[in-house]
């Protein structure tokens, strides 16, 4: 690791970037791409692309042999990753690669490989290779005793996910033991891109931030500028995955090194995000502060 | 959270009631389900203690499943086994041809008092499928079974049955096409439909409360079993022996004797093609400690944790992690865990259809073999109880082409030679004058130590 940049203070933190966004007055854009696809350099090249055209908060995904949270798009592309050779380490390291892109870079892992690593151990060189934290989809706070000791410890993001099943002392729960955002699912289901967002979803955003959080940030489902407008306008962050890899799939086939479809996806999402609050008042992100 | 990895002193083993085994068990799944396991939790431990729900299932047991099962002496068998007594219990005379269906009912009825009109399930060999194909038709409720690529072209003849009986059957194309990832995908359809649909899980693996809803639902077998053994021999078995692969079978007959110490227990993991060949569905004797499919328990992985695919010539036993009672009963040395493989479990598969006229199941076959073994090991004195999980129907193609009785197929065991082997037990078998061996004896034999 480059000793520029060994103290936690100069990494990027997941709630950094959100104020950022909205100081610009809009919501963040959260980018998600697995690890390893379609090898371990394009990954990295890929991740830059989405960073230079918007996304302000990175997600990558440890590919996992048996994600059951994940849709058809994500799957195969896990699958492929694996396929390549993507390990842990890999993962590790693309973290490193990506410090200092502009953009906080949190990893998105099912629980299992980061116990065969070691909880306490996996934290520490995630906080060394300047990673923002962790997206745990099938871990709950309440088998998460290890990991909120480690995260404290390492001072490392914990994003804990609630959905539209979620009831009001569930999300007072995970949002007591959150750090960086919540991740709210639009929808009942796994990821991949959808017509609509579920017009429930900016209740689930309001009932979330009822229950304390500052920061809540929408995924599932949203692949277009429209929809991130749309949904901007009520969340912090609007995270998009099964599209960028769709996008990423397309120029990799194409044999487009410089990854047009991708960069311009971003642009457009990107785009959707600042469209996002021009039609709301001023004081509006003030108003999101219900927690100092 | 956890209290350790032994129980409390004085406490009866029989008592563990989840959500952990010592180290073992939890929840690790998405958060969008947790409210549907506290409804199962909630509407399972109202259910289990309200006279209306036990008596109607009481009442399905025997009417429909056909309970109690029987209780059979294998004499020409125990001949080849050491010359121990061997008991069979036999869950294969069950409605539906296996154990599966004494949990289906329970939780087919319990989708009921949900308000649920939907069942989903993953299969492996086809049983818990068909059990579950036959509950929906019972009930009237919907039902998609999940099931790898690879099981539906090897259980074909039950993929037809769940068809026949009015369910929709979705061969899963992804991973290793197995088991493994018909759970991956019956999850999946549930987090998408949880509000009308019911997960039916078919073993004692998953997030709690499926463990320990799941070996519930299966004591009857350990409790009836204890029964009629003590009522046959007059005194516990020496072992009883089970075949595990999530485990519900094993943890079914077991349940009802962690707590008398003298008893062991023996659950035979699927060995595929040997332990040492990385081939094998044996999980305790083979993977580590990980989480996989909801709970932390034993898993076949690899050291960055990644799932490393299973392999067994029987379906059901096909799979990569276990349950985790069975992982804490392995931790605290209550039970044993032997791994059998493929060519022992086909040997015996042939070995009881040729010497009592009963064809197990492969995934029950690994438990006979299991028990031959132990015979060997424990001599004429001993009495072990085996669980017949299942009949062997369904495993006709894949024991034929073992055997090569099919054109076309190299034989990979000698049907010959394990004919002559049964031929030399013909003398045991029984002549119309009672049994070989009498409760009286046994009685005897237990007094004495």
């Amino acid at each position: 690791m480059s000793a520029a940049h060994d103290t936690a203070g100069s990494r990027l933190r997941a709630g950094d970037a959100l104020e950022r966004a909205r100081a610009e007055g809009r919501a963040a854009l959260v980018g998600y791409l697995p690890v390893g696809y379609p090898d371990q350099e394009r990954f990295v090249a890929a991740a830059r692309t989405l960073v230079d055209n918007g996304v302000d908060i990175l997600e990558l995904g440890l590919p996992y042999s048996d994600p059951v949270m994940d849709g058809p798009v994500i799957q195969e592309a896990a699958t492929a990753a694996l396929a390549a050779g993507t390990r842990t380490h890999h993962v590790l390291e693309a973290v490193d690669a990506l410090r200092g892109s502009g953009a906080a870079v949190l990893v998105m892992t099912y629980w299992n490989p980061v116990l065969a690593q070691g909880v306490d151990s996996f934290a520490r060189r995630l906080a060394d290779a300047g990673g923002a934290g962790l997206i745990t989809p099938d871990l709950i706070p309440d088998e998460a005793e290890e990991w909120i000791a480690s995260s404290e410890r390492e001072g490392l993001d914990r994003v804990f996910l609630v959905a539209p099943s979620s009831p009001r002392e569930r999300l007072e729960h995970v949002v007591r033991h959150a750090s960086g955002f919540v991740y709210a699912a639009s929808t009942m289901g796994v990821t991949g891109t959808r017509a609509s967002v579920s017009g429930t979803t900016a209740g689930l955003v309001e009932r979330t931030r009822a229950a304390g959080a500052r920061n809540v940030c929408v995924g599932l489902g949203v692949s277009t500028g429209d929809q991130a407008a749309e949904v901007g306008a009520y969340a912090d962050g609007v995270i998009v995955g099964s599209a960028f890899v769709k996008a990423l799939k397309t120029d990799f086939e194409a044999g487009d090194e410089s990854l047009s479809t991708l960069a311009r996806t971003a642009r457009d999402l990107r785009a959707g995000v600042e469209r996002s609050r021009t039609s709301l008042p001023a004081s509006d992100s003030a108003a999101h502060g219900m927690r100092p | 959270m956890s209290e350790g990895l032994f129980p409390r002193p004085g406490t009866p083993l029989r008592s563990e009631a989840g959500p952990y085994f010592g180290d073992f068990g939890g929840r690790f799944l998405p958060e969008a389900l947790v409210p549907a396991l506290d409804e199962i939790r909630e509407a399972f431990e109202k259910a289990i203690v309200d006279p209306e729900f036990t008596d109607e299932l009481q009442r399905l047991s025997r009417e429909y499943t056909g309970r109690p099962s029987l209780l059979s002496e294998a004499p020409r068998f125990s001949r080849l086994a050491g010359g121990a007594r061997i008991l069979l219990k036999r869950e294969d005379l069950n409605h539906t041809g296996s154990h599966k269906i004494n949990n289906v009912l329970g939780q087919a009825l319990l989708t009921k008092r949900m308000g649920k009109t939907r069942v989903i399930a993953e299969t492996g060999a086809g049983q818990h499928g068909v059990a579950t194909a036959t509950a929906a038709a019972l009930f009237g409720l919907d039902c998609t079974i999940y099931m790898g690529e690879e099981d539906t072209e090897r259980q074909a003849l039950n993929v037809a049955r769940m068809r026949l009986l009015g369910a929709e059957v979705v061969p899963v194309t992804h991973g290793s096409r197995t088991l493994k990832d018909a759970i991956n995908e019956a999850f999946r359809d549930w987090v998408t439909n949880v509000e009308t649909t019911h997960y039916l899980l078919g073993t004692v693996a998953g997030p709690h409360p499926f463990p320990v809803m799941v070996r519930d639902f299966h004591r009857v077998i350990g409790e009836e079993a204890r029964e009629q053994v003590l009522e046959r021999v007059g005194g516990l078995p020496d072992a009883v022996v089970a075949c595990v692969g999530g485990g519900s079978n094993a943890m079914g007959i077991f349940h009802a004797f962690l707590d008398d110490e003298d008893v062991r227990l023996i659950g035979c993991e699927a060995g595929g093609d040997g332990v040492d060949t990385g081939r094998h569905s044996a999980t305790i004797g083979g993977g580590t400690p990980g989480v996989l499919h909801g709970a932390r328990s034993f898993v076949m992985q690899d050291e960055d944790g990644q799932t490393i695919p299973s392999h067994s010539v029987s379906a059901g036993l096909d799979y990569p992690s276990v349950g985790p009672e069975h992982a804490w009963l392995s931790a605290i040395g209550r039970a044993e865990y032997r791994a059998v493989d493929d060519t022992a479990a086909m040997e015996a598969f042939a070995l009881l259809s040729m010497t009592e006229g009963i064809m197990p199941a492969l995934e029950s076959a690994h438990a006979v073999a299991g028990a031959l073994a132990l015979g060997k090991e424990l001599g004429e004195d001993a009495t072990i109880l085996v669980s017949l999980s299942g009949r062997g129907d369904k495993d006709v193609d894949t024991a034929s082409t073992w055997f090569g009785l099919l054109e076309d197929t190299t034989p990979r065991g000698d049907l010959d030679a394990l004919r002559e082997l049964a031929r030399s037990t013909a003398d045991a078998a029984p002549d119309g004058s009672g049994p070989a061996s009498t409760a009286a004896d046994a009685t005897d034999r237990k007094d004495a130590r």
